[in-house]
C-alpha cells in the first residue's frame, strides 16, 4: 500500500497540491466574491461601496466572515433537523466537487510536462461529468427547502428545480457544438484544440453556442435575472428563508463557486482557456510560460465574472412564464440549430470557415423563436386590455 | 370577469390603446438592449463621480431652517429672553416643555428692566416632535429651534433639558456661527418691552403677514 502510493508519488503529489489549493482558495474568493460584487454594485449605482474596514475596505469581507461566524447557531422549532443541516453542505461540496475536472492553469494534453493545474487531470467524460455534478447542486437547495417545512421555501425549492431541469438542456446541447469540434469531452483538450491564432477560439466559430452556454449558465448560478428561487417580494427569501448564520453563508459559497465554475467554463470551453496568441502551449513549456498562461486564464476569468456581476445591474428580472419561456421557446430550438449547423459541417466535412455561415441558421431560429416570445407576451397584453374594456379594471 | 361585475363603464376616450413597437431582427434578439445596459451600468461605474457623503468626515450641509435641538436666546444683557408667558407650553403638541415663572428679582439692577423670567424651563427632547410650534408662538424670540441633528444621550433624563442646558446649546450655536438668531436679529421681542399701554407698543412680529 504504501510503497505503492510512494510509486504514484509523482502523480499524486500535483494533484494533492491542487485539491489544497481549491480547498484554499474557495472559500476565500466565496468571501472576496461578495466584497467585489458590493464594490461594482456601488460604483454602478454611483455610490462608494465598504470603505471602513482597512484599506478601500479590503478587510470588510474578513469582518463579515468573522460575524458569520459567531453568529448564533438559529435553528427553527419546524424544520427536518437532519436535512436541514445537510443541505448546505451538500450544495458547497457539489459546488467544490465540479471542479475537480476543471484545469485552473495550463495543462499539457501529454500529461508529461510541468505542473498540472488540475486535480484529475485527463479524465475523458471531463465536461460530462463537471455538468453531471453541477447540476446535483440543485439537490442542496431542493433539500434545503423541503427541510424549512416552510412553504416560501418549498416554493423557492421547486421553482430552482424546473429552472435547472430547463436550463440542463440548452447547457448541454450548447457545448455539445464545442465537443464535436474539439472531437473530445475533455476539457484540456478541448482547449488545446483553440491553441494558434486568436481566430481559433471556439467563440468566433460558435457565438450562438457561447450566449446559450453564458445565458443558460447563468440560470444555473441562479443569479440575477435569472434568481427566482430565492426572490423577496413573492417568495420572502425562498429556499434560504429559514436559515441564518453559517449555514446561510454555505448557500452563498455555493452560489460563488458556480460563478467562477461557470466563468472558468467560458474562458475554456469560448475563450481560449490559457491560449493568446504570442505565447506557446503548456506541453514542455517553462515555468514562466506555465505562469503567463495561468495569468492569461485568469484574465479571462475575470472578464467573464465581471461581466456577471455588471449583468446583475443592467438586467431586470424575469417572471417566472418568461424564465420558462426563454429556456423551452429561446434557448433550446437556437442550442438545437447551432448544433444541427456544425453536424452539417463537421459530416459533409465542410470547410471550418462554414461553422460561421451555419451561425446565420440559429439567429434566423432565433428571430423567429424571439418573435414568438414577444408575440405571446403581446397577447398577455392585449387580454389585459382586454380585461380592461369590459369593466374589470376601471380607469377613471 | 363576469359580466354582472358592476364596475362602471369605462369611457372610450379614457382608454389609451398602445401597441407594442415593431421589433428589427437585432432587437427581437435583445442582444442590443442588453448591451446597452451593461454600456450604462459600465459608465456608471468608471464614472468615478459617487454621490455618497462620507458622514461622519463630512456633514452636511444643514438649511437654516433646520429644526434640531431648541436653544434659549440670551438678550443683549446675557439674561434668558424668555419672559415666562407659557405660549410655547401652551402650543407644544407634545406637551414638552414646562415652564415655572418667577418674579424678576427687581432690586437686582441686572433685572429691573423684566417682570417676570422663568425659574425653571425644562424640555423633553425625548418628546418633542420638532414641530417649531413653540418658536412660532414665543412672542419674545425667546425659544428657537437650531441646526443641531446629531443629539444622542445616554439616560432619558439627560435628554431633559433644563434652562442652562439650553442656554449652553445658544453660546455653543451662537458662537461656531453656525446658527445666527434667525428672529428679530438678537433684539428682545415687543412683548418684554415696557410700554404704559398695549397701544404703544409695536405689533408683535410676523403677526400683520398671516393675519
Amino acid at each position: 500500500m504504501i510503497s505503492s502510493l510512494l510509486e504514484y508519488w509523482p502523480v499524486l503529489w500535483p494533484a494533492l497540491a491542487a485539491i489544497a489549493v481549491i480547498l484554499a482558495v474557495v472559500p476565500f474568493l466565496g468571501l472576496y466574491m461578495t466584497f467585489i460584487e458590493r464594490k461594482v454594485a456601488a460604483y454602478v449605482q454611483d455610490r462608494v461601496g465598504p470603505n471602513r474596514v482597512g484599506p478601500f475596505g479590503l478587510f470588510q469581507a474578513v469582518a463579515d466572515g468573522i460575524k458569520i461566524f459567531l453568529k448564533e447557531q438559529l435553528i427553527p422549532d419546524h424544520v427536518y433537523t437532519a436535512l436541514y443541516f445537510i443541505a448546505p453542505s451538500f450544495s458547497l461540496i457539489t459546488a467544490m466537487f465540479a471542479l475537480v475536472v476543471m484545469p485552473f492553469g495550463p495543462v499539457a494534453t501529454d500529461y508529461q510536462s510541468g505542473f498540472r493545474f488540475m486535480v484529475a487531470p485527463g479524465i475523458d467524460i471531463g465536461i460530462l461529468m463537471m455538468l453531471a455534478i453541477s447540476s446535483l447542486s440543485a439537490y442542496g437547495i431542493i433539500v434545503g427547502g423541503w427541510a424549512s417545512n416552510n412553504k416560501y421555501s418549498i416554493y423557492g425549492a421547486i421553482r430552482s428545480c424546473a429552472q435547472f431541469i430547463s436550463y440542463e438542456i440548452p447547457l448541454g446541447m450548447s457545448i455539445l457544438g464545442v465537443v464535436a469540434i474539439a472531437g473530445s469531452l475533455n476539457i484540456e483538450r478541448i482547449v488545446a484544440s483553440q491553441s494558434g491564432s486568436i481566430l481559433d477560439w471556439n467563440m468566433f466559430w460558435q457565438p450562438v453556442a457561447m450566449l446559450v452556454f453564458f445565458t443558460s449558465a447563468l440560470a444555473e448560478t441562479n443569479r440575477l435575472p435569472f434568481d427566482l428561487p430565492e426572490c423577496e417580494q413573492e417568495l420572502v427569501g425562498g429556499f434560504h428563508t429559514e436559515y441564518s448564520g453559517i449555514k446561510f453563508v454555505l448557500f452563498f459559497l455555493a452560489e460563488y463557486t458556480h460563478i467562477v465554475t461557470v466563468s472558468f467554463l467560458t474562458a475554456l470551453l469560448f475563450m481560449g482557456g490559457w491560449h493568446f496568441p504570442g505565447l506557446p502551449g503548456p506541453s514542455g513549456a517553462s515555468a514562466t510560460v506555465l505562469l503567463l498562461g495561468l495569468l492569461v486564464l485568469l484574465a479571462k476569468v475575470s472578464l467573464v465574472v465581471m461581466v456577471i456581476i455588471l449583468l446583475r445591474w443592467a438586467l431586470p428580472r424575469f417572471r417566472f412564464d418568461q424564465l420558462m419561456g426563454l429556456a423551452w421557446k429561446g434557448l433550446i430550438p437556437l442550442a438545437l440549430a447551432n448544433l444541427v449547423g456544425v453536424a452539417i459541417v463537421l459530416t459533409l466535412g465542410l470547410p471550418k470557415h462554414l461553422l460561421i455561415a451555419t451561425a446565420v441558421l440559429p439567429i434566423l431560429a432565433a428571430y423567429y423563436s424571439a418573435s414568438k416570445f414577444n408575440a405571446s407576451l403581446a397577447e398577455g397584453n392585449t387580454l389585459r386590455n382586454g380585461l380592461r374594456t369590459q369593466g374589470a379594471v376601471s380607469y377613471e | 370577469m363576469s359580466e354582472s361585475q358592476t364596475n362602471p363603464p369605462v369611457k372610450k376616450k379614457t382608454v389609451k390603446w398602445g401597441e407594442a413597437p415593431k421589433l428589427s431582427v437585432l432587437d427581437a434578439l435583445y442582444l442590443p438592449a442588453i448591451a446597452s445596459g451593461l454600456a450604462t451600468a459600465v459608465r456608471h461605474a468608471v464614472s468615478g463621480k459617487p454621490t455618497t457623503r462620507q458622514y461622519p468626515e463630512v456633514e452636511p450641509e444643514i438649511p437654516p431652517n433646520y429644526r434640531g435641538v431648541h436653544r434659549l436666546n440670551r438678550d443683549e444683557a446675557g439674561r434668558v429672553k424668555c419672559v415666562a408667558c407659557y405660549m410655547c407650553q401652551t402650543a407644544c403638541p407634545a406637551n414638552c416643555i414646562e415652564i415655572i415663572a418667577a418674579p424678576a428679582p427687581k432690586d437686582d439692577p441686572h433685572w429691573k428692566d423684566r417682570d417676570k423670567f422663568p425659574a425653571t424651563f425644562t424640555i423633553d427632547e425625548l418628546r418633542c416632535i420638532y414641530c417649531g410650534m413653540c418658536e412660532e408662538a414665543c412672542p419674545v424670540d425667546a425659544i428657537e429651534l437650531t441646526s443641531v441633528y446629531d443629539l444622542t444621550g445616554m439616560t432619558r433624563e439627560e435628554m431633559v433639558f433644563d434652562k442652562e442646558k439650553l442656554l449652553s446649546v445658544f453660546d455653543q450655536t451662537v458662537k461656531s456661527g453656525r446658527d445666527p438668531v434667525r428672529t428679530n436679529r438678537g433684539k428682545l421681542g415687543p412683548a418684554s418691552e415696557v410700554s404704559p399701554t398695549a397701544k404703544d407698543a409695536p405689533p408683535p412680529p410676523g403677526r400683520g403677514k398671516r393675519g
